[in-house]
C-alpha cells in the first residue's frame, strides 16, 4: 500500500502552517483587540460609501435603508452591535455574534452592508478607506 | 493524466454525470447540517472529496468541470446568486492551487487539499471585499486561513482514505 504522507508533505505543511501563524501574529499586533471603550461607535458602509456613524453608548435601532427598503437592522444594546434583522436568505449576518472590540465588524454579503468596530484612537488604515 | 478520449462519448457522459451527482449530493448534505463555526462563510466543503478525487484519479479537465458544474447547480438548488458568486471564486482560486501543487509531483493528496481549502477561502475573501467594497474585509482572513487549514485537512485524510481503496478502479 502506498505510503499516506510523505517528508515532502509534511514540509510543506509545516511551511503553510508557519505562514499562517506568521499571518496571525501581525493580524494581532495591528488589530487592537481592547474592548474600544464607551467613546467607541459603529460605522455602517454600504456598498462602499459610508452610511452612518452611531455612538456604542446609546441603546438604539437603526434600520438601514436602500433604495426605499429596509435590508437590514442593527441593534445596539450594552454597548454592543448586533444585527438583528436582515432581508436576506440565508441571515449569516444576525447569525453572527454582537460586536464591541474595536475592528470586528458584521458583515452582510447580498445587501453589501458592512458594519465595523472604530475605538477612539484612530489609525492610518481608517482614515485611508474613509 | 489519464485519457479518456478513446472512451465512447456516451460512456464518459455517464461516467462523469455520476460524478456530478454525488458533488451534488455532498452539497446537500452540506446544506442540510447547519454548520456555525461563528464566522460566516466557513464550511466544511465535502463536495472538494469529489474534487480531489477526480483530480487524482480521473483527469484534470473533468475534475474542473465538475467542480463548476456542481457550483452552478449547486447554487440554484441550494443557495442563491450571491453564493455562485463567491463560490465560484473559491473553487477556480483552490483548483487552480491543488492543480499546480500536484503537478509539481512531489506533494501527496493532504498537502494539496490543506492548501486547496485555504486558497478557496483567501479567493471568497477577495471577492467579498471587491462586492462590499470594504478592503477592511481582509481581517476575517487569519481566522479563514485556520479554518481553511482544518477543513482542508479533515476532506484531505478522507479523500486519501478513498484514493488508496478504491481509487485504482476510478482509473480509467
Amino acid at each position: 500500500m502506498k505510503k499516506r504522507i510523505s517528508r515532502n508533505d509534511v514540509i510543506f505543511l509545516v511551511i503553510l502552517l508557519t505562514a499562517t501563524a506568521g499571518v496571525l501574529v501581525a493580524y494581532e499586533r495591528t488589530v487592537t483587540r481592547a474592548d474600544a471603550g464607551a467613546s467607541a461607535s459603529v460605522r455602517v458602509t454600504v456598498d462602499g460609501s459610508v452610511y452612518g456613524t452611531y455612538a456604542l453608548g446609546e441603546e438604539q435601532e437603526i434600520p438601514i435603508v436602500q433604495d426605499g427598503v429596509t435590508t437590514n437592522v442593527l441593534t445596539i444594546r450594552d454597548g454592543k452591535a448586533d444585527m438583528t434583522e436582515a432581508d436576506c436568505p440565508d441571515k449569516l449576518c444576525v447569525h453572527q455574534k454582537a460586536i464591541s472590540k474595536n475592528h470586528e465588524m458584521i458583515v452582510c454579503l447580498p445587501n453589501k452592508v458592512v458594519v465595523e468596530v472604530t475605538g477612539s484612537e484612530d489609525n492610518g488604515f481608517d482614515s485611508i478607506a474613509r | 493524466m489519464k485519457t479518456t478520449d478513446s472512451t465512447p462519448l456516451r460512456d464518459k457522459v455517464a461516467y462523469l454525470g455520476v460524478f456530478l451527482a454525488l458533488a451534488l449530493i455532498c452539497s446537500y448534505v452540506e446544506s442540510l447540517i447547519p454548520f456555525y463555526f461563528g464566522i460566516p462563510g466557513v464550511k466544511l466543503g465535502l463536495t472538494n472529496i469529489v474534487v480531489v478525487l477526480m483530480l487524482y484519479c480521473v483527469g484534470t479537465k473533468e475534475a474542473f468541470a465538475i467542480s463548476m458544474l456542481r457550483i452552478v447547480l449547486a447554487g440554484f438548488l441550494f443557495g442563491n446568486l450571491f453564493s455562485i458568486l463567491y463560490s465560484l471564486a473559491g473553487g477556480i482560486f483552490s483548483f487552480l492551487v491543488m492543480y499546480l501543487l500536484k503537478r509539481t509531483g512531489k506533494l501527496g493528496v493532504l498537502p494539496v487539499s490543506v492548501a486547496g481549502g485555504m486558497s478557496h477561502n483567501i479567493g471568497q475573501i477577495a471577492v467579498a471585499a471587491f462586492v462590499v467594497e470594504n478592503i477592511n474585509i481582509f481581517y476575517y482572513l487569519p481566522v479563514l486561513l485556520v479554518a481553511g487549514i482544518i477543513t482542508g485537512l479533515l476532506i484531505g485524510v478522507a479523500a486519501q482514505e478513498i484514493i488508496l481503496r478504491i481509487g485504482g478502479r476510478l482509473k480509467r
